[in-house]
């Protein structure tokens, strides 16, 4: 058989599971130094997975959240960090798709996104704001078909990498702090002073310095839409989904190292019960849930996606804050216990076992828009909101 | 109503401008009603009217602007004299 012919599977699963093995041979170094995860990106790139979401007519495959969903659990158990990375663009590119197919400029850059495989950054977090998103300092300033914007953004993900940022702010210099716009600069539009370092617990490889942002670009390239649609209809929800995604991927690899180190030890000593089987039980049920809660919120929004009011609706945004705020509490006993049961070679660095990277990456995620903030927003729904009280709706 | 409404979002809005300002089709959201002040706004309408949002009319379009969200109290109105 001539292999030089054969050709490659081109399911959206077999080109995550190559990028998976790249990002895999990498993450450890990723991890230690802090770095920008470049082979695994060009990997996403190369299989020209950076545009799927956008729609066939803009050049793109129209892949749905939950297929973009899958890809980030397949990576984020190779590199938590280049599954964060692919997310975060994925998120940024929800936004155009959600609210850009109708403006002239926006489907140009989709068809840019695709052409060249571009990455984009996200930028909303600024200094004195901090995970608000829904609040903005900095305002940005239109100037006849020009626009001006200066952030304090205090954390870019990928900041020098992106390829573009998609980045919020008011909407005009005396527009209160609600009334927010959304922009996408290109790099050459922009510069980026560093201000801070990313030298953090977990989630090294994504490079989240903070930076002084200054960009100026036509005004047509503003998001025809006010960011508190864009946010309620399509950033909070694909945010908490794809992230919860990954996390989870985070997790079922930690419980597959505890499984293998289980299955190992129950072969070496055939016909007695190793120690940690019944853990191995419980991580098994827990993960059941993370994944069966996951599951539901991506049907959930794919069903809202045709119905504009229930995906503004406060029903819709309490369950989607309630995915986000069980997915990240609960991946964090999973991977605890997977440490207990590889004990000291799931606590040593550079083993098959290790599982510091697990940890530090998962202890992320409750932070990543503060689940006390989420909790506070929920709660002031809570007031008007009820529950549901039924199985099935 | 459209008084009483007024009334409401001057108390409970939270709101940076004069509520006397606002046009009755002016988008709330953007002159800075926040999505805690709706709900406070919400619950105050609760009280006043003596009734109840459904959850299907708790979504952003039944209070982007004071009419929007006179048609919301008074179509809940209405179900309640039908029911
Ligand atoms: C891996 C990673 C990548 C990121 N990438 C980006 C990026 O690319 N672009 C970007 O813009 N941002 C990014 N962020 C930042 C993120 O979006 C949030 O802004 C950030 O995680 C929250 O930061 P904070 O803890 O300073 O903020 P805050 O939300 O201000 O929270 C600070 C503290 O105050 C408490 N607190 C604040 N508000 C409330 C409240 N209402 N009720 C109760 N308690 C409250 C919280 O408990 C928390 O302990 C990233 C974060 C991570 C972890």
């Amino acid at each position: 058989m001539d292999l030089s012919t054969k050709v490659a599977d081109q399911s959206l699963k077999a080109r995550a599971t190559r990028v998976a093995a790249i990002a895999a041979a990498y993450a450890d170094e990723v991890d230690k130094a802090g770095r920008f995860p470049a082979e695994a990106i060009d990997a996403l790139k190369s299989e020209r997975l950076m545009g799927i979401q956008i729609p066939v007519d803009c050049g793109g495959e129209g892949r749905s959240t939950s297929e973009i969903a899958e890809l980030c659990t397949i990576i984020a158990q190779a590199c938590a960090a280049s599954a964060m990375i692919f997310a975060m663009h994925q998120i940024k590119v929800s936004s155009l798709v959600s609210h850009g197919v109708d403006a002239g400029w926006h489907r140009t850059f989709m068809q840019k996104i695709c052409n060249e495989q571009l990455l984009l950054g996200s930028a909303t977090t600024e200094g004195g704001i901090g995970g608000n998103l829904r609040n903005s300092i900095c305002a940005i300033e239109v100037d006849g078909d020009r626009c001006r914007l200066e952030k304090d953004a205090t954390v870019i993900s990928y900041g020098k990498h992106a390829d573009a940022i998609l980045i919020t702010s008011r909407s005009h210099k005396d527009a209160p702090p609600t009334d927010q716009v959304m922009t996408a600069f290109l790099k050459d539009q922009y510069t980026l002073e560093q201000t801070h370092v990313w030298d953090t617990l977990g989630m090294r490889g994504t490079c989240s310095d903070g930076f002084l942002f200054k960009g100026e670009a036509p005004a047509e390239q503003i998001l025809p839409k006010p960011f508190a649609e864009i946010a309620a209809q399509s950033m909070l929800a694909s945010s908490h989904l794809l992230w919860s995604a990954l996390w989870y991927g985070i997790a079922v690899d930690a419980f597959t190292k505890a499984q293998t180190f289980v299955r190992a030890a129950a072969r070496k000593a055939p016909g007695t019960t190793p120690p940690g089987l019944v853990q191995l039980a419980e991580m098994s049920s827990q993960l059941q849930v993370i994944r069966s809660n996951i599951k539901a919120g991506l049907g959930n929004y794919e069903q809202a996606l045709s119905d504009p009011d229930r995906l503004s609706s406060m029903g819709f945004a309490v369950a989607m804050n309630n995915v986000k705020i069980a997915s990240s509490e609960m991946i964090l006993p999973v991977i605890h216990q997977a440490l207990r049961i590889c004990g000291i070679m799931g606590y040593k660095n550079g083993t098959p076992f290790s599982l510091g990277r697990h940890l530090r990456d998962a202890h992320s995620a409750e932070l990543m828009i503060s689940n006390d903030r989420i909790l506070g927003n929920t709660s002031t729904m809570l007031l008007v909101h009820k529950q549901e009280t039924g199985l099935l709706g | 109503m459209n008084e009483t409404i007024r009334t409401l979002l001057a108390k409970l809005g939270g709101l940076p401008v004069a509520v006397d300002t606002i046009t009755d089709s002016a988008d709330l959201y953007a002159v800075g009603l926040s999505s805690f002040a709706s709900v406070q706004l919400m619950l105050g309408l609760e009280e006043t009217f003596d009734m109840e949002f459904p959850d299907h009319l708790l979504n952003r379009k039944s209070f982007a602007s004071i009419s929007a969200i006179e048609t919301t109290v008074q179509s809940i109105l209405e179900d309640r004299k039908v029911a």
